[in-house]
């Protein structure tokens, strides 16, 4: 049972919570939109990797930290002092319902809770397979102690693989980088690659080390010899200087999850990395769409007339920009769509861009966001909703479904 | 009009909210305050359950005669009924979403027969 708060002073009690009768009208879309024709590869979901807090302390190599941190984590307040993060209001005060009932909701016998809730939501909208990402951990890159971030960036990784990956073949996962440490993340890429379910790695946005500094040179080039694609997973970060400013957490939000990303692709892609490592396949998740056209035009636009401050570059930063790869969620919606079709011809989206649905935060997208839009053909739906993903992850599915859409 | 039955006046509560049966989601019938509301069971922005989220008071800035910001309050007669999904807030007497008012929900005639509820369809 769940005591809600509500406006002036009411309450609402419930009592069961089912997230995948909470999705029905997305089952009705998968049916209706014929999903079961052709496979949805899922590129940036969640789970919530502190209610198995516990689970994963126990793979953290680092005795003092796993003590510190189990103490932490055995009073009512789950992680506090260990994780940074703090000030946030995903659940729209509740009104994204799903995060304050699933507390109370109830998982299948004898499978991990992870695995259970998310092959239901899975099953519930069509997906085939998912690309599955910690929550509370994108903001682990600001922890003030570099060990810290190690320590729990290796118990989360080992966890996940054995508890999670292993018992699931349609969820992966690429793997959280320990990035303030460049060594650190170094072994991390050569210990976790090729085991099941590992289909690369992944960096959190939200920190404030360049990713061009040279300590990251041998763990970009590693990556780029095992052929696995690195990710760049935005977030927000309240206590940013500039978003200190901000009252309001839709304002931190909307500009923090394009913040980072629009920060380290200058980086990336100014510092000639692309030109350093061609194979690299570097993908942007989690920032929209929107960012790009004005990345494009603003970097093209300058270094027209600065180059010289960027020699390592053989083309436009715009040219770079379009040959990696994007996650579509949070997709705008304009209310010109001509926008939005720009914006999917700008960024060669057809072969470029990798469906999303972020599931279960609170601006989930669904397949449906891509399959109704009408400018689209339907190949390019296709490969947007899971083809491009297949090819990108080489994902040995041959185009068999596995969503069980109720 | 064919006639879908609600509930009867007694087992329905002013503050709550049916949902019932017709075409692929449904309708939801809101109470409040003694009138009865209906509306299609499909957001508008990605085909949620719009009629199954909270029920919620607006919240309104509380601004000065100076023009300075005072806070925030709930207010005391505008009412949504919020999508669980992502949020999309709605009217509970328009089926407007508060947002954007040129965003509409389908609106249901409730039809009060004796004791009986029913929803015009």
């Amino acid at each position: 049972m769940v005591d809600l708060p509500l406006s002036n002073d009411r309450r609402m009690k419930v009592d069961e919570f089912d997230s995948g009768k909470m999705l029905a009208h997305a089952t009705r879309q998968a049916k209706d939109r014929g999903y079961e024709k052709f496979p949805i590869v899922d590129v940036d979901s969640h789970h919530y990797e502190l209610e198995s807090f516990n689970e994963i302390l126990e793979y953290m190599p680092d005795p003092v930290m796993k003590q510190l941190a189990q103490m932490a984590n055995s009073g009512n307040s789950k992680g506090v002092g260990v994780m940074p993060g703090g000030v946030g209001y995903q659940d729209i005060g509740g009104r994204a319902i799903r995060y304050p009932l699933r507390r109370i909701e109830k998982t299948e016998p004898g499978v991990h809770r992870d695995v259970s809730l998310t092959r239901r939501w899975m099953d519930a909208m069509g997906v085939d397979m998912a690309v599955l990402f910690p929550s509370p951990m994108l903001q682990l890159g600001l922890h003030p102690q570099v060990e810290a971030e190690v320590a729990l960036a290796w118990a989360y990784n080992r966890w996940l693989c054995e508890r999670v990956l292993q018992e699931e073949s349609r969820i992966c996962s690429m793997i959280y980088l320990p990035f303030n440490d460049p060594e650190e993340s170094y072994k991390m890429v050569k210990e976790f690659a090729g085991k099941k379910g590992v289909n690369g790695f992944m960096v959190t946005s939200v920190r404030y080390r360049p990713v061009h500094h040279n300590s990251y040179m041998k763990v970009y080039a590693l990556i780029e010899e095992l052929g696995l694609p690195l990710a760049f997973h935005a977030g927000y970060n309240w206590n940013e200087q500039s978003m200190t400013m901000m009252n309001k957490f839709i304002s931190v939000h909307a500009i923090g999850f394009v913040f980072y990303n629009m920060v380290h692709m200058t980086n990336w892609v100014l510092n000639g990395l692309p030109e350093r490592f061609p194979k690299l396949k570097v993908i942007w998740i989690e920032s929209g769409l929107a960012w790009l056209p004005f990345m494009i035009q603003r970097l093209d636009n300058e270094y027209l007339m600065r180059s010289s401050e960027c020699p390592a570059l053989k083309k436009l930063p715009g040219e770079y920009i379009t040959d990696m790869f994007y996650t579509s969620q949070p997709m705008e919606i304009p209310r010109d769509m001509s926008l939005l079709e720009s914006t999917f011809k700008c960024i060669k989206a057809e072969t470029q861009l990798l469906y999303s649905s972020d599931y279960p935060h609170w601006d989930f997208d669904l397949p449906s966001t891509i399959y109704d839009l009408p400018f689209l053909k339907e190949k390019a739906k296709r490969d947007i909703l899971g083809g491009n993903a297949v090819k990108l992850f080489k994902l040995d599915i041959n185009g068999r479904k596995l969503a069980k859409v109720a | 009009m064919a006639e879908v039955f609600v509930a009867k006046v007694a087992d329905f509560p002013d503050g709550d909210r049916r949902i019932v049966a017709h075409g692929v989601h449904g309708i939801g019938v809101f109470n409040w305050q003694g009138q009865f509301f209906a509306y299609a069971n499909m957001c508008l922005h990605q085909g949620g359950p719009a009629c199954e989220g909270l029920i919620m008071h607006k919240v309104e800035d509380v601004i000065g005669p100076d023009k300075t910001w005072m806070g925030q309050k709930f207010s005391d007669s505008q009412v949504h009924f919020v999508c669980p999904w992502h949020g999309y807030e709605y009217d509970i007497r328009t089926g407007e979403c508060a947002a954007d008012r040129r965003l509409r929900l389908k609106k249901y005639n409730v039809v009060q027969r004796g004791d009986d509820i029913y929803v015009a369809v």
